[in-house]
């Protein structure tokens, strides 16, 4: 009996770090929107990120987020 | 060359298993979306339906598999695939009817098999290719989605516990539109080819299509819509016990846990396991379950539907086995199992009537942190 353990293993470690990786940046995407609201709110006494920094922050992870999304739909339709 | 008209019975049974597959599987994508209310319920299956017949045109490795491998296409007639479906629907119905998430995956392969060994022998069964591609996953696939889902809760509420809990909840929620919807896409590519390989099988079994060959377009095309269709009914009762009963779902979690479970079942798609995107599922929500510190997860239905999974395959392998017995004693055979199936689908959808569960009150269940003794 054949067994695939190679194509197995390949699963389990590419879900696993893709998962974990998207959701952590989507978490990072949130903490810079919350900074942001922070920052408009003036209530950090200039402590946190500002204004245009958290709102950089929120949108480079997002896009990246986005970005996985996008090309694993592509691997996936293009094989 | 003249299509016979078990050939069409089977394509039109297949599509209705697949139908049942679609409302049988809602739940994974939008079960806890609708639990966090996310989306609203009614919002939430047409666009799980809508992207099941996108996900439908993605890829075919899983209808390989299932085409080209499982049994022995060179044995097997459509009778044979016939009796197999008639088991698989009755299980998914029966399953359906108790709000268990139960593999349609399973409930199809183990009706195949089943009809398979009573109509051509064991050995038409390619059983190194089930333990490879059907038994190994679905035991690795749900503790991996389980296991990703815990690892990214945990982590997302060490790292936004200090921030702003409405932008963190608010955020989380449109998260979870984009997360429930990639996971019906998902589900649309890893459910429907499984239909798609089925409706091939026969063509090639009946020798309409040369052994090998890929699923033509309109078969594509068909099981897609049906997959669709069955998802946008919706399986309000199955959607009830995952986003309200295995525990209290928050939006943080509901993202983590389908992210995660899409994540798996594109990656198994993409490589030809064809694993069972309900277990999957589940394991995630109950990962995200266990990964946020004091939050209850119910393990007790846990074990039920863990013995729920182990019948599965059994138990639709015994109706396919009795299926596949009468329908090979001749037409009338054949015409008496599809009697059978036919008014025991209508007695199942008469008995789910007299306890109806709906969009309006799927999420009518007491939370779990209130109804729960406190079990640790």
């Amino acid at each position: 009996m054949k067994i695939e353990w190679a194509a197995l293993g390949l699963v389990s470690v590419v879900s696993l770090a893709v998962g974990v990786v998207v959701v952590v940046l989507f978490a990072l995407g949130a903490i810079g929107l919350s900074s942001r609201r922070r920052a408009l709110d003036g209530g950090q006494n200039g402590r946190g990120l500002g204004v245009a920094m958290s709102t950089a922050v929120a949108g480079a992870c997002f896009a990246a987020v986005a970005a996985i999304l996008v090309y694993s739909l592509y691997i996936i339709a293009a094989a | 060359m003249t299509v016979s008209l078990i050939v069409i019975a089977v394509v039109v049974t297949a599509l209705a298993f697949d139908f049942t597959n679609g409302f049988h599987d809602t739940a994974n994508a939008m079960a806890t979306s609708i639990a966090t209310r996310a989306m609203p319920p009614r919002v939430a299956v047409a666009v799980a339906g809508v992207l099941n017949v996108v996900g439908a045109f993605l890829s075919i490795e899983v209808a390989k598999t299932i085409s080209n491998g499982l049994v022995d296409d060179a044995k097997i007639t459509p009778v044979v695939i016939f009796a197999g479906l008639v088991g698989a629907i009755l299980w998914n119905l029966v399953t359906w009817l108790v709000g268990l998430p139960s593999s349609s995956s399973h409930a199809l392969f183990g009706g195949l098999i089943g009809a398979t060994v009573v109509a051509a022998g064991a050995d038409a069964v390619n059983f190194g290719a089930v333990i490879s591609k059907i038994v190994l996953p679905a035991v690795i696939s749900p503790l991996l989605a389980g296991l990703i889902a815990l690892i990214a809760t945990y982590l997302t509420y060490r790292m936004t516990e200090r921030s702003d809990p409405e932008t963190i909840s608010t955020t989380f929620r449109f998260g979870q539109i984009l997360s429930a919807s990639t996971v019906a896409l998902a589900h649309g590519t890893s459910d429907a080819q499984k239909t798609m390989g089925v409706i091939t099988l026969t063509l090639i079994s009946a020798g309409i299509l040369s052994p090998n060959a890929g699923p033509p377009f309109w078969v594509i095309l068909s099981c897609g819509v049906a997959i669709g269709l069955g998802t946008y009914v919706g399986g309000w009762r199955i959607i009830q016990t995952l986003g309200k009963r295995i525990s209290d779902i928050q939006t943080r979690q509901g993202f983590a846990a389908e992210t995660a479970s899409a994540t798996v079942i594109l990656a198994s798609a993409h490589l030809g396991f064809a694993l069972s995107t309900t277990q999957v599922c589940t394991g995630s929500i109950f990962g995200a379950g266990a990964g946020r510190r004091l939050a209850q997860v119910q393990w007790g239905v846990a074990g039920q539907m863990a013995i729920a999974w182990v019948l599965t395959l059994p138990a639709a392998a015994a109706v396919g086995a009795v299926a596949a017995w009468t329908a090979g004693k001749g037409p009338l055979g054949t015409i008496l199992v599809a009697v059978v199936l036919i008014a025991a689908s209508g007695g199942i959808y008469a008995w789910s009537k007299r306890n109806p569960v709906t969009a309006d009150n799927v999420n009518d269940v007491p939370s779990i942190d209130q109804t729960a003794p406190a079990a640790a």
